[in-house]
């Protein structure tokens, strides 16, 4: 086991090692000129006006809270997977089902209560 | 020791140090981003030891959840605090007289602890590589059944708690 | 595999008669062994994503009733090594603000990222072993591992790049990838239940004999619908239109990867194409049968079998290449708030409704 995953290193090594010497070469035969203008960040034109590093909206907060959760039961799900045709089928599966209903309820309740939709005034005059 | 164990080694103290090491950018960055970053690899290099330990779901669910889950969401977090202008400035360390005791004492326990411990020595050659998900799999539901389902409702409440939380509260 | 380099080392020394060539320790060989077959792979990915540029235009010039890239060479066919070299040599710029190091570690973790998912995939079978870079058992979770390198490597991208519309298209591609990541991972758990392993080798190994063994065949329909799942959610991780959000250009000029120029630029860009390949490779191994023809039997005789695979898993995976170049120039892009409807609300209770189905249907037979 040990030897697949090196063989998994060997090939990310070679991979890095591509970048590095591809963006070397670059580095030799592109032009270096810069100046102010080229080394100001896109801002359609205009000169950038104020830091880029702006305060984020919550909602991306809460897309990757409920995904860790997701993930999660997922991945605990997997090894159920693999082993649920050498178990007594029925029984694995109410198991399991109790398992994801538990989430499912979860889903529901965001749903219900409107944390899955990414806009949340659109409805206010209805 | 034959070459492939002395490759093993090396690549093994590779990843402790690439661990170790970017752990310390963690701790002491000043840039609370850099900060986030080298977490990429601290994870990425626990993930290398559990491949030594033969525990190669584990390895891959550490990648999964940390790296693609935790990482993630620290990175929303800092991006979403107010601070985020002066980015630059992580939290400075305030009265490290105090905390040095503290420190101290935890590192003697761990160090004790660690000395103490009566580690399981197997030899590399003798380590049978065989899939550790079935074993899991027949695990979680004959002997871990129970906890398998508690599991289940904990991440029940940790759904509905990060969304009542998280939802902006009602201004009128 | 260790059989493959004592095999190709005897060869070797067979062939040339250099007797010391014995005494190299055999990690060497393996390691040599590894370079020389991962940079046939990584060299396939970048041909691969060079022609796959020119295609696109192509493509998208027909849909459009127009020509596509003509001057270089017949019907534009060298255009992408006129792009390669132009690309190479454009001045390389890092804005003032940016902060240098995240911005130059950026392509690094994400072309890793892409590059990694190649070495789990089995593209044919070599007497009766895999022929893939590893043949690892978790292999499903090692893909769904390494989306995580790609989500830190857009953010990082983005933020390094100090520049608004970089911040914005990377935390929009993260929070689409992280979500569309839950109904891949539901059809993958899907997929584990029938074949009852992770390893993608036995994976296709069990879809041999015939198009009716496909495994996008078995359970019908449920898990055609898994497929469906799986394409749609696919196509949104490696942000082609209609999930274009991240970059779309009418709003957000080029995403994350906005202030990238140059060499920089190009690696994410290819990286993009192989995304798309490695999604297409892992459709074509989970559904359509990796390597195995339609037919219950093979064409060409006995040695030839190996290029027949290999002629299968191609065309195969090229198909699926072109559906999402089709989809592409076909379809109008989601809006941001469609985009994490059709995610959480639509494909996600598809997906558990079909692992429930699958799961009851396995249960009772």
């Amino acid at each position: 086991m040990l030897f697949d995953f090196a063989s998994v290193l060997v090939f990310i090594i070679l991979g890095l090692l591509f970048i590095f010497f591809v963006l070397l070469f670059s580095w030799v035969v592109s032009p270096r000129n810069p100046d102010k203008d080229k080394a100001s960040t896109y801002e359609c034109g205009e000169r950038p006006l104020g830091p880029a590093w702006m305060k984020f909206n919550i909602r991306f907060y809460v897309i990757a809270l409920i995904f860790i959760i997701f993930d999660v039961e997922i991945l605990l799900l997997f090894p159920w997977a693999v082993v649920f045709q050498k178990l007594p089928k029925g029984v694995a599966l109410v198991e399991v089902l109790i398992f994801i209903g538990l989430l499912l309820v979860g889903l529901a309740y965001l749903w219900n209560k409107g944390d899955l939709e990414w806009v949340k005034t659109v409805d206010k005059d209805k | 020791m034959s070459n492939s164990e002395i490759i093993y080694t090396v690549i093994f103290y590779v990843f402790g140090l690439l661990t170790i090491g970017s752990a310390c950018i963690v701790a002491f960055s000043r840039n609370i981003l850099h900060s986030a970053f080298a977490l990429l690899l601290t994870f990425f290099g626990v993930a290398g030891l559990y491949v030594f330990l033969q525990a190669d779901f584990l390895a891959a669910a550490q990648v999964v959840i940390y790296v693609g889950g935790i990482l993630v969401l620290i990175l929303f977090a800092v991006m979403l605090t107010n601070k985020i202008t002066d980015i630059h400035m992580s939290n400075p360390a305030t009265k490290p007289w105090l905390a040095a005791p503290l420190v101290l004492i935890v590192f003697a326990g761990l160090t004790w602890l660690i000395v103490k411990t009566d580690w399981a020595v197997v030899e590399t050659a003798k380590l049978i590589s065989e899939p550790t998900v079935e074993k899991i799999g027949y695990a979680i539901m004959g002997k871990y059944l129970l906890p398998f389902e508690l599991i289940s409702v904990l991440l029940l409440g940790a759904l509905l708690g990060a969304a009542y939380l998280a939802r902006p509260k009602k201004k009128d | 595999m260790q059989e493959l380099i004592i095999w190709i080392q005897k060869f070797v020394i067979e062939t040339t008669g250099w007797g010391f060539l014995k005494t190299l320790p055999i990690e060497l060989w393996y390691i040599l062994f590894m370079f020389v077959f991962g940079g046939v792979v990584l060299g396939v990915v970048m041909f691969f994503a060079g022609v796959a540029s020119y295609a696109e235009r192509k493509v998208a010039g027909h849909i459009q009733s127009r020509m596509g890239p003509m001057r270089v060479g017949p019907h534009g066919l060298l255009q992408f090594m006129a792009d390669g070299i132009k690309l190479v040599m454009k001045e390389d710029l890092i804005p003032a603000k940016a902060d240098r190091f995240l911005f130059k570690a950026a392509p690094y973790v994400l072309f890793a990222g892409t590059l990694a998912l190649f070495a789990a995939i089995p593209y044919n079978q070599l007497f009766g072993k895999p022929l893939a870079i590893t043949n690892l058992n978790i292999g499903l979770l090692y893909v769904l591992a390494m989306s995580g390198f790609v989500v830190v490597s857009i953010l990082m991208a983005g933020w390094a790049s100090s520049n608004k519309w970089s911040l914005l298209g990377g935390m929009r591609s993260a929070a689409q990838i992280i979500s569309y990541e839950v109904p891949v991972a539901v059809s993958f758990l899907a997929i584990i239940m029938i074949a009852g392993t992770m390893n993608m080798f036995d994976i296709v190994s069990m879809q041999e004999g015939g198009i009716w063994n496909w495994l996008i065949f078995r359970y019908p329909p449920f898990t055609c619908f898994v497929f469906l799942v799986y394409y749609v959610a696919a196509m949104a991780e490696v942000n082609r239109t209609p999930f274009d959000i991240p970059e779309a250009e009418s709003e957000l000029v080029a995403g994350f990867h906005t202030e990238y120029s140059g060499m920089r630029f190009a690696f994410f860009f290819m990286s993009e194409y192989a995304n798309m390949l490695a999604v297409s490779a892992i459709a074509t191994v989970l559904f359509w049968g990796g390597w195995h023809s339609v037919l219950p039997f093979s064409i060409l005789p006995e040695p030839w079998v190996v290029l027949e695979g290999m002629g299968w898993f191609a065309g195969k995976t090229l198909f699926s290449v072109f559906l999402m170049m089709w989809l592409r120039w076909t379809l109008p892009r989601y809006r941001v708030d469609q985009l994490m409807k059709l995610c959480w609300k639509v494909l996600l209770p598809i997906a558990f409704a079909n692992v429930i189905a699958i799961g009851i249907w396995i249960a009772l037979t």
